[in-house]
């Protein structure tokens, strides 16, 4: 029910963070993926100006109209004066065109670009930044992040562009009419610039403000659905209620007293406008009358006077969104400049190649003799070693097991053989030789993995039976779907291997996810499986058939099976038995049990708990 | 989260327009005053042209002037045009002024608009919610969580979005748009006419290439939906990827839906250029046609130069404005969809609680009376299941999965209703039918832990002390103490105020559970039910809870729901339940008594192991030899018991 969880992680706390403060405001890390597109920058940068220019001439259209045809009483000319307008319309409307075509297809481009390095540079990061960093957080970055930057970069330098020359052009056209009217114009900008400035800053802020308040009330929302049971066994309906109206009444308030601000800003610029227009009305009227400027002109001048406030809102708002993106920047070219933990080096690249290109007719073929040699482990984000000096040969077709209760730490050897992680101290051999020796890429394409929280990819059965053998044939599928019994699963859902799983494989049950995915491991006929307490969820009916097939999927290949229930790994030639995180006992069940260690009481336990669900 | 968005839309409910008038509940005045103010700002608007055209033509010029009377008698007291001549400033400071007051009902305007939004915002919001935290348990578990809060977030904005921005401002623009034309039909009658008939062409454009455009969004809405997707699959699934080796997989599934969104979205952008371009060129034609005629018209002497320039103005206020006019109307018809998902939300039926519903005290005998229940759509789960519990008395009741033994709780605290034709039984308290109570007066006097508790994100402190209004310090903590929670809760850096939940530190389950007790415990409440709520702690924190427990519970009705044995021994009652069916009941010692009962089995094979258990880990201590004696055991199991 709480998929949506996953989504919003970000603690209110950290939001103070959100002003960063770079060099050239970021921009400077981003001409690796500008440079691709110079050209239409070039392009935007010219015909932009192309487009102010016009902009600034039409005005003089009219003062023309009015000074030589109106005044004067003749139009003669008229036909060529409205072919120049047409003339001028097609050019701006053709550099428009242009210029915005080329600001969004910069736009998308570098959002496109940013988003697939990003997920690129993601297939190669390790494992402990995945557990250092939630799912939702990470995916902020590749989807939201990206797309703001593309916008940034493209729009704010367009309305750089767009607003900077028509301001200037205008000022120099109103200068060379007249150049003490000018002044005078000119002098209202400081006054208008500041205001609109100060009136940005503080809207920004409140909008900040504003989206807190929007993803508490979206929090707000989770919980009174997700908790619903809670309340109302609790009876706090009415008290959340209210929360959850303190939090609205908030948004409220917040909103409104953003609104004082952005009205503000707007009455300001459009008061100003007017406040120019009074100017040359006043002065320049003055002048007309003196006969020294014709109506035609002072009707321009107005119009450019009165023109000048709305590019400056938005050049100063192009400046302030420079500001806010810099946070954006900042924490994309922080993913792409984290490095691996479990990086292959050069020397092995070279040989094997990497992980996008791999060079596979240089790789050796993998029998799955596995040893720890005095391997030392530490989590790179826990300080206690979970392991110590560990040493344990584990030969081709060997099924070893680790048992533990939850939360143990049973993976960890796994993750050291997956090469997840790098042992701190000491060495993981495969086939004799260190794992750091070969790619990651290599070792993995003879890793079948069945996990505990199986994760399927939203597809057919078929796409994703076919993950690890992407030419499996049906054949095979069907072969590995009995040998799992979740060929009568596949059967139910309709269209058989076309069958859609949906998100996440959300249209299955976990136990049948866990069934399909150790058919996947299967399929992919690795060397080495792992088998992540794959069955936790099936049916014990399901789980014995699963019991029986194991013998013949395990056969020849070295074999990890990490377990709960116990009962399912007697037969494991040999059993790690793992608490707090650390080995305590190792050896064959018969041996262990003969021991009565901590091995022989969690036996005992869960045999009594087994024997009782069996007959409730 | 799926995107079943077009689902359920046709389902009835509350009909669209009552459900806004029902959300504009609060916010007509403010949408009245909004509106009101945008007349103001559309009429005042028209006064500047006029200045300036007075100014070109009478004041500069030589022209009779064409303001109306009680403007040019005020004029005349100031000393004529030629007064003004000397003094034109005088004209510039009305310029100011009209603007200054125009600004001043620009803010307004906006202000109202935000307030009527928000307003209005906040209704829907609060509503949603209301209704949501009364709608009967079964209506929560039937729908999805992740449907549910778009409901409530992106339908609102949708309609609120419609109300307070598309309306208000097809209102503001037919208002201005219709004030130019006539100022404008006052100027010159020709030129208006030849105005006004340009104006359907531009919004028939825009509202065809508006409603071209919104199409094509939301298809590329969809497919950044569908990579954004894939990008959360690659993240979730990161094991899977790095394990099967299928990095290049992902980077081309990745790139491929890349592109496709990528193209669509630039094959919209030529579109928009194209649209704006052609708008433009709209636009730029339309003053071109005003340009020339009114250029004819000034030769022929019918207008002056003034009167053009402000008719020019004039003209300039039509066009933009009626190029949004078109975008917007294409774009009315999403509220209605939104409103109708909300609709059915809003319609859903509410729990209510019977006429006359009593609140009778709860210190009395529970009945379960022949009870049979099948959830919606499932075969049945309990078979008619019929048992007596004491007051004061306690309860156990032992079963496995699927057995039925919450179900029967959740019924008692009307999670779930029987039938109300009584075919399902009943359930009564002190001889009270629970149906006749008051649900909310029932479920406070009954404290329920849950098998898997909810913590809300807040400090411990107030989570603890959440079903009370301002619970004492003191009181949360002796609550912390019974569950065994108040130590462990001492040794974190922030105590009682350590943030729980999503945005703050994870409790482990066992720590979860032991404040849903104390939560539950701050309750005080006659019935108190726990199930199975002590499963994520270990067997001595266990103990230690029962203990306490047992010294604070008094004269409260106690229902124990487990499937271990050792926690029910205690209990003066026990239910055995197995698939739906009371199979068995009685004491502890009754019910051991029993030959080949299910209870006597399942505790023979628990006490078993809970000795071999205690006997290894004396052994493994200190002596291989020898086992914990019978009687030294009975003697400690005798010390965690309820007297």
């Amino acid at each position: 029910m709480n998929k949506t969880q996953t989504e919003k992680k970000t603690p209110p706390k950290k939001k103070k963070e959100e002003y960063v403060r770079l060099p050239y405001f970021g921009i400077n890390r981003l001409i690796p993926f500008l440079a691709k597109y110079r050209g239409r920058l070039l392009v935007m940068l010219i015909l932009g100006i192309v487009g102010s220019l016009v902009d600034i001439a039409l005005p003089l259209f009219q003062r023309y109209a009015i000074d030589n045809y109106i005044t004067k009483g003749i139009a003669d000319t008229l036909p060529i004066f409205i072919g120049a307008y047409i003339l001028t319309l097609i050019i701006q409307i053709v550099a428009n065109c242009i210029t915005t075509y080329n600001a969004s297809h910069v736009e998308m481009m570098i959002g496109h670009d940013l988003k697939q390095t990003c997920f690129d540079h993601l297939q190669t990061l390790s494992f402990s930044y995945f557990n250092q960093n939630s799912v939702g957080y990470v995916h902020a970055r590749i989807m939201s992040d990206t797309s703001r930057i593309g916008e940034l970069v493209s729009w704010v330098l367009m309305d750089s562009i767009w607003h900077t020359s028509y301001i200037v052009g205008s000022m120099i056209v109103m200068f060379s009419i007249h150049p003490l009217l000018a002044a005078a114009v000119v002098l209202v900008v400081p006054l208008a610039a500041l205001l609109i400035a100060v009136c940005l800053k503080k809207l920004t802020q409140l909008n900040r403000n504003i989206r807190e308040l929007n993803s508490q009330i979206s929090g707000d929302y989770n919980e009174g659905i997700t908790g619903a049971k809670t309340i109302k066994t609790l009876v706090i309906e009415d008290k959340i209620t209210g929360e959850f109206m303190d939090d609205t009444q908030k948004m409220r308030k917040t909103s409104v007293r953003a609104t004082h601000f952005r009205g503000l800003l707007f009455s300001t610029v459009s008061f100003f406008s007017f406040v120019a227009l009074a100017l040359v009305l006043w002065r320049g009227g003055l002048i007309t009358e003196r006969q020294v400027m014709e109506i035609g002109t002072l009707s321009a001048f107005m119009s450019y006077a009165q023109g000048l406030m709305d590019p400056l809102l938005w050049l100063i708002d192009a400046v302030s969104t420079l500001i806010n993106t810099q946070v954006n920047i900042e924490r994309v070219t922080k993913l792409l400049q984290t490095k691996s933990d479990v990086a292959d080096t050069k020397e092995v690249v070279e040989r094997y190649g990497d992980t996008f290109s791999p060079k596979r007719e240089n790789w050796e073929e993998l029998h799955g003799d596995i040893a720890f040699e005095d391997v030392s482990f530490t989590y790179p984000d826990g300080e206690e070693k979970v392991l110590e000096h560990f040493s344990l040969k584990v030969p081709q077709g060997t099924r070893v097991a680790i048992v533990g209760e939850t939360g143990a730490g049973k993976s960890t050897l796994v993750n050291l053989v997956c090469r997840f992680y790098e042992p701190t101290e000491g060495r993981v051999l495969i086939d004799g030789r260190d794992a750091r020796e070969r790619s990651q890429l290599w070792l993995h394409s003879n890793i079948g993995y069945v996990l505990q929280s199986p994760h399927l990819f939203s597809g057919s059965v078929r796409d994703n039976l076919r993950y690890g053998k992407p030419d499996a044939t049906d054949e095979e599928i069907w072969e590995a779907l009995k040998t799992v019994s979740a060929d009568a699963v596949v059967e139910r859902m309709g269209k058989g291997l076309d069958s859609e799983v949906g998100e996440g494989g959300d249209l299955l049950s976990t136990g049948e996810k866990q069934l399909l995915s150790f058919a996947r491991a299967i399929i992919a006929d690795p060397r080495i499986l792992v088998l992540d307490e794959a069955t936790s969820s099936v049916d014990t009916v399901t789980e014995q058939i699963i019991q029986n097939a194991l013998g013949k999927v395990t056969e020849g290949r070295t074999s990890f099976l990490i377990a709960h229930r116990l009962s399912t790994v007697r037969d494991a030639d040999v059993i790690l038995v793992v608490k707090d995180g650390r080995i305590v006992e190792q050896g064959s069940h018969a041996e262990l049990m003969k021991r009565h260690g901590y091995y022989h009481s969690l036996y005992t336990r869960q045999f009594e708990q087994e024997a009782v669900e069996s007959l409730m | 989260m799926k995107r079943n968005k077009e689902k359920n839309t046709k389902t009835g409910g509350i009909p669209t327009g009552r459900l806004l008038l029902l959300f504009l509940k609060g916010s007509k005045g403010f949408f009245a005053v909004s509106i009101l103010t945008s007349l103001a700002v559309a009429a005042l608007d028209m006064v500047n042209p006029q200045i300036i055209r007075y100014t070109v033509d009478s004041v500069i010029g030589s022209e009779p002037s064409a303001l109306p009377a009680f403007v040019n008698s005020a004029i005349d007291r100031l000393g004529g045009p030629a007064a003004l001549r000397e003094k034109l400033w005088i004209l510039a400071l009305a310029v100011v002024l009209v603007a200054l007051v125009s600004a001043v009902f620009r803010y307004l305007q906006r202000l109202y608009n935000t307030k009527a939004a928000e307003t209005l915002v906040k209704t829907m919001r609060d509503r949603l919610f209301r209704h949501i935290q009364s709608l009967p348990f079964a209506w929560h578990m039937k729908h999805q969580t992740g449907d549910i809060i778009q409901r409530c977030t992106s339908d609102v904005d949708t309609v609120k979005n419609f109300l307070s921005e598309q309306l208000t401002s097809v209102l503001r623009i037919v208002i201005q748009v219709a004030l130019s034309l006539a100022v404008m039909y006052s100027m010159n009658i020709r030129l208006a006419a030849a105005s006004t008939l340009t104006l359907p062409v531009i919004l028939l454009y825009s509202a065809f290439f508006g409603k071209k455009i919104g199409s094509r969004f939301r298809d590329c809405d969809e497919n950044e939906g569908l990579l954004s997707a894939i990008a959360q699959e690659n993240l979730t699934g990161v094991r899977v990827v790095r394990a099967f080796g299928r990095e290049k997989y992902e980077r081309e599934r990745f790139r491929a839906q890349n592109d496709k969104y990528t193209s669509l979205w630039l094959k919209l952008s030529k579109l928009m250029a194209a649209f704006w371009g052609m708008g433009d060129l709209l636009s730029g034609a339309q003053v071109l046609i005003i340009l020339t005629l009114g250029v004819q018209t000034c030769l022929a002497g019918e207008m002056k130069p003034g009167a053009f320039i402000a008719f020019m103005t004039y003209n300039s206020m039509l066009s933009w404005p009626i190029r949004r006019l078109g975008r917007t109307i294409s774009e009315l018809s999403k509220a209605g969809i939104s409103l109708r998902r909300l609709s059915d939300i809003l319609s859903s039926p509410v729990e209510r609680d019977r006429e006359n519903a009593c609140e009778p005290d709860l210190h009395g005998d529970i009945v379960f009376d022949n009870v049979r229940f099948a959830y919606e759509d499932c075969p049945e789960l309990l078979h008619g299941i019929s048992f007596k519990v004491k007051a004061g008395s306690t309860v156990g009741i032992l079963g496995g999965t699927g057995s039925g033994k919450s179900t029967l709780v959740y019924l008692l605290d009307r999670l779930y209703e029987l039938p109300a034709d009584g075919s399902g039984g009943k359930i009564t308290v002190g001889g009270v039918d629970i149906a006749d109570m008051r649900a909310r007066y029932l479920r406070k006097n009954i404290g329920m832990v849950l098998q898997e508790p909810y913590l809300f994100s807040r400090s411990l402190a107030d989570n603890i002390g959440i079903t009370r209004e301002n619970l004492p310090m003191e009181e949360i903590r002796e609550a912390a103490r019974i569950a065994c929670l108040d130590e462990t809760v001492c040794s974190f850096a922030e105590g009682y105020n350590t943030f729980v939940g999503e945005r703050g530190v994870t409790l482990s389950g066992g720590q979860k559970q032991r404040a849903a007790i104390a939560r539950m415990l701050t309750e005080k409440a006659p019935i108190l039910v726990f199930d199975d709520s002590l499963s994520a702690v270990d067997a001595e924190t266990d103990a230690a809870i029962r203990k306490e427990l047992d010294s604070h519970l008094g004269d409260a009705t106690v229902f124990l729901i487990s499937h271990r044995t050792s926690t029910l021994m205690n209990a003066d009652w026990i239910l055995v339940l197995d698939r739906g069916r009371l199979v068995e009941q009685g004491t502890h010692a009754a019910l051991i008594a029993a030959e080949n009962g299910l209870y006597r089995r399942i505790y023979e094979i628990q006490r078993a192991g809970a000795e071999e258990e205690k006997g290894e880990e004396a052994s493994g201590r200190e002596d291989p030899g020898e086992t914990t004696s019978e009687p030294e055991k009975e003697a400690m199991e005798g010390g965690e018991s309820r007297e």
